[in-house]
């Protein structure tokens, strides 16, 4: 299932179109392939879909729903932590409407 | 500590008491439907959300879920999977794809006993990841099969407009992209399955906007609720769309507002359009052929095209469902998965018969998964 874990945006990369994003400690990078240029930039909130930024998420929501999943996280050691967020990110299915 | 699974931290978002506190809702607006609310979820991320959180016995018995054909796995008929089989076997080839389809069977095998076998299949994480394997391999044939519904299409195109703009000669595409409302339209306008209101995927919705669905109420007379996948999003949307039965309205709203807008994303809606155009039939399984609802490949890209390039290895014929699995019934909307003989017997996750088991999207997977919830 989709988590959907708002990822906030540690730098970006003209160059490459790419972003470095942080989802719950975890960082990774993104494609910005899909957004228009210069829409996204450091310290916005964006929704992450098998390896690219599929749209901007409004900070007030954002903050919301990080709050439980930091209560969630908490509980876990860094690895397990990682393993969560990428496998959420991975997630095959996210085809799926 | 090390037993916490993905499973665990959805439970996070069960909210007992919110819950509850919209089934009370719903349970007292409800009382004044004239007629049953039969609400279609058309996503199988809503049908886990659904048996997962054991929402139909929340619900008055007013209240029911159709299942429809929102997975990609459960609607890809078995000469797709051919076509990837049959990809794979040739000399020098990568065959690279997302997810799930690794396990579906074909007609007489699956790609992961191909694999087995020896061929070069390999899952992605990313799309993106063909055109470094393409690169890293250049004396290969990648060949990248893409599925999925309007979510995953734009990043078919992003890898596209990269394989194309970076001159990767040696990147093909078998594109099986399929879209939510001509399934929709299909299953609607065949008149069997009795569906009241709509659950709209949300993701979907984020790329295309919620204005896909717009036609929808006014054709089928249908509210039509784009709904988040939490539970409390799920029941929110139920409610929403019970209040709009209720004042005898028919239209779209949207529950998940924090992501979906009527718009969309529209710079991947323009690369979509730039690479791919509708096909003119696409068959879905068990439901059949419907028009216009998947894409192709633009002419001036034929050379990128799998089906195209190597047609003469891929078979033609439509193959159909083992007897028993009544997934197309399913997928219609006019069966639930008990109602198969073969359902968790003959047919379980662990030797799935139909794609609906295959998938952890399909109804069946989930009913089996969470019997127990069902009691
Ligand atoms: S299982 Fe899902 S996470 Fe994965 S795609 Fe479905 S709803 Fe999203
Ligand atoms: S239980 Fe198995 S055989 Fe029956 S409909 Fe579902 S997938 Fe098909």
């Amino acid at each position: 299932m989709c988590l959907s874990i708002p990822s906030k945006v540690v730098s970006v990369d003209r160059e490459k179109n790419s972003a470095v994003v942080d989802t719950m400690g975890v960082k990774r990078e993104a494609g910005l392939d899909l957004m228009e240029e210069g829409s996204v930039n450091v310290d916005d909130y964006v929704l992450i879909h098998i390896g690219f930024v599929m749209n901007k998420i409004d900070e007030e929501d954002a903050l919301e729903s990080l709050k439980v999943y930091h209560e969630i996280l908490a509980k876990m050691d860094e690895e397990e932590r990682s393993r969560v967020v990428l496998e959420d990110d991975n997630c095959e299915n996210r085809g799926t409407p | 500590m090390s037993e916490l699974k993905l499973k665990d931290l959805y439970d996070g978002f069960r909210d007992p008491a919110t819950i509850r506190m919209l089934a009370a809702q719903i349970g007292e607006e409800a009382k004044a439907l004239h007629e049953p609310l039969r609400i279609m979820e058309v996503c199988g991320g809503h049908t886990h959300t659904i048996m997962k959180y054991g929402l139909p016995q929340l619900l008055p018995g007013n209240i029911d879920f159709i299942h429809g054909p929102g997975c990609p796995v459960c609607i890809m008929p078995k000469e797709r999977i051919d076509h990837a089989i049959a990809l794979a076997r040739m000399e020098d080839t990568i065959l690279v794809t997302l997810g799930d389809m690794i396990r579906v069977p074909g007609s007489q095998s699956s790609l992961a006993v191909e694999r087995a076998a020896g061929r070069d299949i390999r899952p992605l994480y990313t799309p993106m990841d063909a055109l470094k394997i393409a690169k890293e391999n250049p004396d290969k044939r990648v060949v990248f099969f893409a599925i999925g519904f309007e979510t995953t299409t734009p990043m078919t195109a992003a890898l596209l407009h990269a394989a194309v703009t970076q001159k990767v000669d040696n990147l093909y595409f078998h594109i099986n992209h399929v879209l939510v409302p001509p399934a929709i339209d299909a299953i609607m306008s065949d008149g069997q399955a009795k569906i009241n209101a709509f659950i709209g995927p949300s993701h979907v919705s984020v790329i295309t906007g919620a204005k896909i669905y717009a036609p929808l109420p006014q054709k089928y007379g249908t509210p039509v609720v784009v709904c988040g996948f939490e539970p409390v999003d799920v029941m929110q949307g139920i409610l929403m769309a019970v209040r709009q039965q209720v004042e005898g309205r028919a239209e779209l709203e949207i529950e998940y507002s924090r992501s979906v807008t009527m718009e969309g994303n529209v710079k991947a809606q323009q690369l979509i359009d730039m690479y791919l155009q509708p096909r003119s039939h696409f068959r879905w399984r068990g439901i059949g052929d419907i028009p216009d609802s998947a894409l192709e490949l633009r002419e001036e890209f034929a050379y990128l095209d799998a089906e195209k390039v190597f047609a003469e290895v891929l078979p033609t014929e439509p193959i159909d469902d083992h007897k028993l699995c009544i997934c197309g019934t399913i997928l219609k909307g006019l069966a639930k998965p008990m109602e198969c003989k073969v359902f968790g017997t003959a047919c379980t996750p662990n030797s799935p018969l139909g794609s609906c088991m295959v998938s952890s999207e399909g109804a069946c997977n989930a009913y089996y998964r969470y019997a127990g919830v069902l009691g």
